[in-house]
């Protein structure tokens, strides 16, 4: 394997991750949000908290791993994405950075006025869809060269029916994938109230979050072709993926093994996640930008994954010991151990 | 290419992200320190007092450092946004450190979650503290490796340029360039220092308000102390940045001293302001910029003439290395009287007008950090890689960068205000008294050293 590939392979899993970490909070925002304009906040609220108050910082940093990577392993894609994509990139740091903190001042400061809940759970699908755009934008078609430099068409960027299709697909995906989460996770706190509503919003976005990702192969088939073509070469793998969701659904339906559940979900992403990357391959941006023409240097590209690997002997105990001590810790996860600075 | 306009908003943005990050950031590097030293503390003298100290410092510094964090997830992506041109040269050359840095914030995250939701779960205080150590050591470490990739721009090096293409890339020399050691031992030293200063106003805050509880006393001589001694290590170790500069950045010297001919037997120009290339008001320290320097009051310091003018920083610069001086020299100052003055027993500074100064040391030092980072980043024009490449070829083209400034002054404007509300009705509501009492904490130990 090229180590061309190894580095995007590091980054699109560290992708992955932060899709279903961010996912999980963003839609627990939305819910949180939601349930408190229908008057049912206390149902979700302690679950909410008890599982995002210790990993908040961590979703974070996903992120920020990602960002870091692809400037330290393409910095090629600096140059194009910088360049072109300061005005999404931008409202997408500005409702985070609103978001982190007022999570952080209303936890451990004071209790959030009703207006922030509301923000705060807007913001949390805005933000996909700020993100999103980059994934859209990476289908070329939207950036020409020009004298100056890469130069973004905003214009037939927001009339392309693919940059909706690819939002739409974010934020019924987020709210699917935390609800689903979230259902396992109350029903672990042994939180049968919370439980059944989470089902409930489960159930509701399981189908069009399945729908909008079909839409988008068949637009892609318009926009891109080449790159439909290679989408319909990994068709097992989409439909892998179709069968874990099946599975996923009828467990939720069932009320069987929430913890499968979302095993499943995971994979069901995680196969569509990557066919959508191999496919992808080996544009970072189409036509413009390959991950081979904007690969680092050899001794770079070797430092960095040894930074990699000792990075990760370091981080997976670490997160090991905060999911042991936190998600899988039955007494904390029902509410008996609370034990807050 | 950027137009001018472009280049402007783009520095205007990345200074206005900085300015409000290092605040931030600077409490985000030094508090975990100080919150391990007060816990092992505690756990020595078996002094609850301590303990508390260390949780309250924690409270605060969740907040600060949620800001901390979503500042510095912004200036990460605005290098790419902003400076696409330098970051696509720079991540053939020193991605290697930014990288790093990202996995000692992740660590510092992980351990920093499980530290603050396991108050009270373990039973033994000693495996509490075990927690801090990699939350102060991720802190320092991010601070190490993002100054590693500021040190860089100073000082390049760690590649070769034939014909144009970059070649013979070596990131660990690059790592290791010569602005490194200062730099970091000086940003890490300033942490600690202002961090320490600031948790001392607050101290001396409560007294001033009448709170005469021991908590407070033991609070500010413990801050005051490690401030003395973080203080002084920071003048130390901004000579030797002096004298670096004099060796790898002799223009970024000789503008902040206006030391326009080379000569040796250099004077120090302390203050003073600048007319027509005339020097008014300044008091003259002969030798002292030699010695700064070289160490050597007869050696020759390299002056301005020897530059051509559009490689050389702007003047005003001079008053940026003054006030930062000035303020270290005065917190040096502040912390010795009163650690001093504990010791043979001088009333005054239990005084009104001293416990003031002592409220003033906090922002005093953040000041002198502020001031301290414009000299050295407004030094370096007009490089953005000194010698390398410029501030202006690296600007972004993208002509939406001045509505962005206008944006992002309001977020920063809206986090300000929120950290300040939260943290001051957070501990209003909750005052030491109230929390001693709440968790029937007696056992303070009744000692208290002086």
């Amino acid at each position: 394997m090229s180590l061309e590939i190894i580095g995007i392979f590091v980054l699109w899993l560290f992708l992955f991750g932060y899709v279903i970490v961010a996912s999980i909070d963003f839609g627990a925002g939305f819910f949180n949000a939601y349930s408190l304009y229908r008057g049912n906040q206390h149902i979700l609220n302690k679950i909410i908290q008890r599982y995002l108050s210790p990993v908040w910082e961590v979703t974070n940093v996903f992120l920020v791993f990602f960002f870091v990577g692809i400037v330290g392993f393409f910095p090629q894609s600096a140059y194009y994405y910088g360049t072109t994509l300061l005005v999404p990139i931008s409202l997408a740091i500005i409702l985070l950075a609103i978001r982190g903190s007022y999570y952080a001042f209303s936890t451990y400061g004071n209790r959030m006025p009703k207006r922030y809940t509301y923000v705060y759970g807007l913001s949390g699908l805005f933000i996909p869809a700020s993100l999103s755009i980059v994934f859209t934008i990476s289908e070329g078609g939207f950036i020409s060269i020009e004298q100056s430099g890469p130069v973004l068409d905003i214009a037939s960027l927001f009339t392309s029916p693919l940059t909706w299709s690819i939002v739409v697909l974010s934020i019924t995906a987020v709210l699917y994938i935390s609800a689903v989460f979230l259902t396992w996770y109350a029903h672990y706190a042994k939180d049968e109230e919370a439980t059944t509503l989470l089902r409930k919003y489960a159930l509701i976005w399981a189908i069009p979050s399945l729908i909008t990702a079909i839409g988008i192969i068949v637009e892609l088939k318009f926009h891109n072709p080449e790159h439909f073509e290679r989408l319909v070469d990994l068709w097992w793998m989409f439909a892998l993926s179709v069968l874990f969701f099946i599975g996923t659904f009828i467990l939720i339906y069932k009320r069987m093994n929430y913890g499968l559940a979302f095993t499943l979900l995971c994979g069901q992403y995680y196969l569509a996640f990557f066919a959508y990357g191999i496919s992808h391959y080996p544009y970072l941006l189409y036509p413009h930008l390959s991950i081979f023409d904007s690969f680092t240097n050899e001794a770079m590209a070797i430092a960095l994954i040894i930074a990699f690997i000792a990075g990760l002997g370091l981080l997976l105990p670490s997160l090991y010991l905060l999911l042991r001590l936190f998600l899988f810790n039955k007494e904390y996860v029902q509410g008996r151990n609370d034990s807050h600075v | 290419m950027a137009s001018e306009q472009g280049v402007l908003y783009s520095r205007a943005l990345t200074e206005l992200t900085l300015t409000f990050h290092i605040i931030y950031a600077t409490i985000g590097v030094g508090i975990p320190l100080m919150i391990m030293i007060a816990q092992w503390i505690g756990i020595k003298k078996q002094d609850d007092h301590y303990i508390l100290l260390a949780r309250r410092w924690a409270r605060g510094f969740v907040i600060t450092v949620a800001v901390g964090v979503v500042t510095g997830t912004a200036i990460g992506l605005q290098l790419s946004l902003l400076w696409p041109h330098f970051m696509e040269l720079v991540g053939h050359i020193i991605a290697l450190p930014l990288f790093m840095e990202v996995f000692a914030f992740f660590f510092e995250a992980i351990f920093l979650g499980i530290y603050l939701y396991t108050w009270d779960r373990f039973e033994n205080q000693k495996k509490h503290l075990l927690l801090l150590i990699p939350v102060a050591l991720g802190a320092s470490f991010s601070a190490v490796f993002i100054t590693v990739v500021n040190a860089f721009m100073n000082s390049p090096q760690g590649f070769d340029i034939v014909d144009g293409q970059i070649v013979n890339i070596s990131p660990l020399l690059a790592m290791f360039s010569p602005a490194m050691p200062t730099k970091v031992a000086h940003v890490l030293s300033t942490a600690y220092m202002t961090s320490a200063f600031i948790l001392a106003s607050i101290a001396a805050y409560r007294m001033l308000r009448g709170s005469t509880h021991l908590y407070h006393k033991k609070a500010l001589y413990l801050t005051l102390k490690l401030a003395l001694v973080f203080s002084i290590s920071t003048a130390l170790l901004g000579d030797f940045a002096g004298k670096y500069l004099a060796e790898y950045q002799p223009e970024k010297l000789a503008a902040a001293e206006w030391h326009f001919e080379t000569e040796e037997n250099a004077p120090l120009i302390l203050y003073g302001v600048l007319d027509d290339e005339e020097i008014k008001y300044a008091i003259r320290i002969p030798y002292a910029l030699s010695i700064l320097a070289h160490s050597n009051p007869f050696a020759e310091v390299i002056g301005l003439d020897q530059f051509d003018e559009d490689v050389t920083p702007p003047l005003y610069i001079h008053y940026l290395f003054d006030i930062m001086v000035t303020l270290g020299m005065l917190l040096i100052l502040i912390a010795l009287l009163y650690i001093i003055g504990l010791i043979r027993k001088w009333s005054f500074i239990h005084s009104k007008w001293f416990l003031w100064i002592m409220v003033l040391s906090g922002p005093l030092s953040m000041i002198a950090i502020e001031v301290g980072w414009w000299f050295t980043e407004v030094g370096r024009q007009p490089w953005i890689l000194h010698g390398l490449m410029r501030t202006a070829e690296a600007a972004t083209s993208n002509e939406y960068v001045g509505w962005m400034l206008v944006l992002f002054a309001c977020l920063y404007l809206l986090l300000g205000a929120g950290s300040i509300y939260v943290l001051t009705s957070m501990f209003n509501r909750n005052t030491v008294e109230q929390e001693l009492a709440d968790r029937k904490i007696e056992k303070g130990g009744d000692t208290f050293e002086s």
